[in-house]
């Protein structure tokens, strides 16, 4: 059952479109994250589901009710904005509690809310204290509390964990999520940090430029991007352009390459003969050889032109004779843990049948 | 070496006897018997006494103060919506209305008098209390503007935004979260504006009539027949006045700071 849901909506600033007709629909206790370049229009999203600004065209739904008019304070919708926006004047009690006051539950009922929410962000403790007292992941949860306290319909995230450094961010991660199953309160999540994304949602929403480019499970949006601007946005990608050729059974086509070589390709896409199309591998699925002399394997030629060792793995940079470079990653092998390259070691370049993911060139609808 | 190092506060020594000199020997003189204040002749209350027994003057103050208080007052209210609007609201001439602040503010004292008389003659309005208040207010508002939209700015963005996500109207938004965080601005701009009116000379001197004189302006008479040990007195409190409004101002401005304890 969805949750909330956007249609059509359009929002401009002084004549410039944040946001084209966009429409999306969040589903009950899900943990939904827009993922987007900044200035994508995400938080834009965030701020009309909230009520901070209002659409120019186009419905906000939540749970079949039409609030695009509703005033911000009238909605069962909490925010954690990015920079916490704790009031300085009140300390962590009062914070939390203010949301509650404002709906005038009785005292005695605010109390134990608000201490049941502070102890389930752990900070039982500092009730007393005054927001500038308090470190950046403090303020962080009581944020949090102060928002899930009101038991709001849907919890809106906008690049809260942005501002903390690498260890404590990776902490709040898993806090988040696991306070999010204990909640089953919905989440909507807004980053432009794709590893975030990826290992916190249920579903990810790809925007650019104001529009939505795809939405999916991480597991959909780093295997099958839907063009290849989700494709290049998420992690890193090699792509290869060619020409469908000739049609085969099974989802098959025959690939002219860019590069020379014909390659049989699978794709969920449909395409027309002599369409052009781009050929995207990500650098775990490149498969590296070096021949010796005078074997020519499959593949392309190039050479090594810079490696990095990364702990797991071995990333190397490998240019083509085309001049194309291309990103390779790859796991030790027990077989053979000092394994190295040399800068401009000659290698041949292929991967693996199947592990392809084929999208066509012309502009695409999203799914 | 040595004389490098006991330079600098020989010099900020020099400065400081400079500028407070004058206050210190005016303070003095105040409590000295001699009437003409070249040589100390004994410590007595008796100009203290003789300024209390001075109607006209005592008149004087007490219109300088009950002018200092409205205008403080109405000015820090106003100002108080003017900042909140240039920092909440999107509109037309915004940059102008801000920048005519400012004008308002760094314009000579004598040309803002002017305007005020050209004003209040074309408006028929007898020169009294009301031109004087009205002016009062007027050069103090920018001052409450700026100071108050400086702590506005200094606040975190979203504060409104999050009290009103979290289901407060505007009414609570303006009980619970501008105001009690604004305080210390909007102490600070009261006591700036008030010490503000209290000392003004060149304005009130053009916008006030006979019926409704006040402090500065009395004084301002008095001194042309030459400083009278009254007038020292007169000056000595004001100044008590104007220390006391500073350090209250200081401390309303930095109690944010000593709240960290």
């Amino acid at each position: 059952m969805s949750v909330i849901q956007l249609s059509k909506v359009s929002k401009r600033f002084g004549g410039q479109e944040v946001l084209s007709a966009l429409s999306l629909s969040v589903r009950q206790g899900e943990f939904f994250t827009i993922l987007g370049p900044s200035g994508c229009g995400k938080t834009t999203v965030l701020r009309l589901i909230a009520g901070f600004e209002q659409p120019d065209e186009g419905h906000i739904k939540l749970e079949q009710t039409e609030i695009s008019k509703t005033r911000a304070e009238f909605r069962p919708v909490n925010t954690v904005f990015q920079s916490y926006a704790l009031f300085p004047h009140m300390n962590v009690f009062e914070n939390v509690a203010f949301g509650l006051k404002m709906a005038k539950v009785p005292k005695a009922e605010i109390r134990g809310r608000v201490e049941e929410a502070l102890a389930m962000v752990q900070l039982k403790d500092f009730s007393d204290r005054r927001p500038d007292q308090l470190s950046g992941g403090q303020k962080q949860r009581v944020a949090i509390a102060r928002a899930v306290v009101n038991k709001p319909k849907v919890l809106l995230l906008d690049e809260c964990l942005s501002a903390l450094d690498y260890k404590l961010r990776r902490q709040m991660q898993i806090e988040l999520k696991q306070l999010q199953r204990q909640l089953g309160i919905t989440f909507i999540y807004v980053t432009h940090d794709q590893e975030e994304a990826l290992s916190m949602s249920d579903r990810v929403l790809v925007m650019h430029k104001g529009s939505v480019q795809q939405i999916g499970t991480p597991r959909e949006i780093y295997e099958a991007p839907s063009n290849l601007f989700v494709a290049q946005f998420i992690g890193e990608i090699n792509v290869f352009e060619g020409l469908v050729e000739a049609e085969l059974p099974d989802y098959s086509y025959r690939v002219r390459l860019a590069h020379g070589g014909v390659r049989e390709v699978r794709s969920d896409f449909r395409f027309a003969q002599g369409e052009a199309v781009h050929i995207l591998l990500r650098p775990e699925d490149l498969r590296i050889h070096y021949p010796r002399t005078g074997e020519s394997p499959p593949g392309f030629q190039g050479k090594v032109i810079e490696r990095n060792y990364t702990g797991k793995t071995l990333d190397s940079l490998i240019q083509l004779e085309s001049g194309q470079q291309l990103r390779a990653s790859e796991f030790f092998d027990e077989n053979d843990p000092d394994f190295d390259y040399r800068i401009n070691e000659s290698v041949w370049v292929d991967w693996v049948h199947g592990w392809e993911h084929v999208i066509p060139q012309r502009p695409t609808e999203h799914a | 070496m040595r004389i490098s190092r006991s330079l600098p506060p020989l010099y900020i020594g020099l400065i400081f006897t400079l500028l407070y000199l004058p206050i210190t020997l005016l303070v003095i003189n105040s409590f000295n018997i001699s009437k003409y204040g070249y040589v100390w002749q004994g410590f007595t209350w008796k100009w203290y006494d003789k300024l209390w027994h001075n109607t006209a003057l005592k008149d004087a103050f007490l219109h300088s103060l009950s002018i200092a208080f409205t205008a403080a007052t109405l000015a820090t209210l106003l100002g108080l919506l003017m900042a909140l609007a240039l920092y909440r609201y999107r509109f037309p001439f915004k940059r102008t209305a801000s920048a005519l602040l400012f004008i308002l503010m760094l314009s000579p004292d004598i040309v803002l008098a002017i305007t005020f008389l050209i004003v209040f003659m074309a408006l028929g309005l007898q020169l009294g209390f009301w031109s004087l208040l009205i002016s009062h207010i007027t050069f103090c508002l920018p001052f409450v503007v700026i100071t108050v939209y400086a702590q506005l700015k200094g606040l975190d963005r979203n504060l409104l935004e999050a009290a009103q996500d979290l289901g407060a109207g505007e009414r609570s938004l303006v009980r619970l979260i501008i105001l009690p965080v604004l305080r210390p601005a909007l102490g600070a701009s009261w006591l700036l504006s008030f010490t503000l009116s209290l000392d003004d000379v060149i304005i009130s001197s053009f916008v006030t009539g006979p019926g409704y004189e006040i402090l500065p302006i009395r004084v301002f008479s008095m001194v042309k027949v030459g400083v009278s040990p009254e007038v020292n007195v007169i000056a000595t409190l004001l100044l008590a006045i104007s220390l006391v409004s500073a350090m209250l101002i200081a401390l309303l401005l930095h109690r944010k700071k000593d709240e960290k304890t």
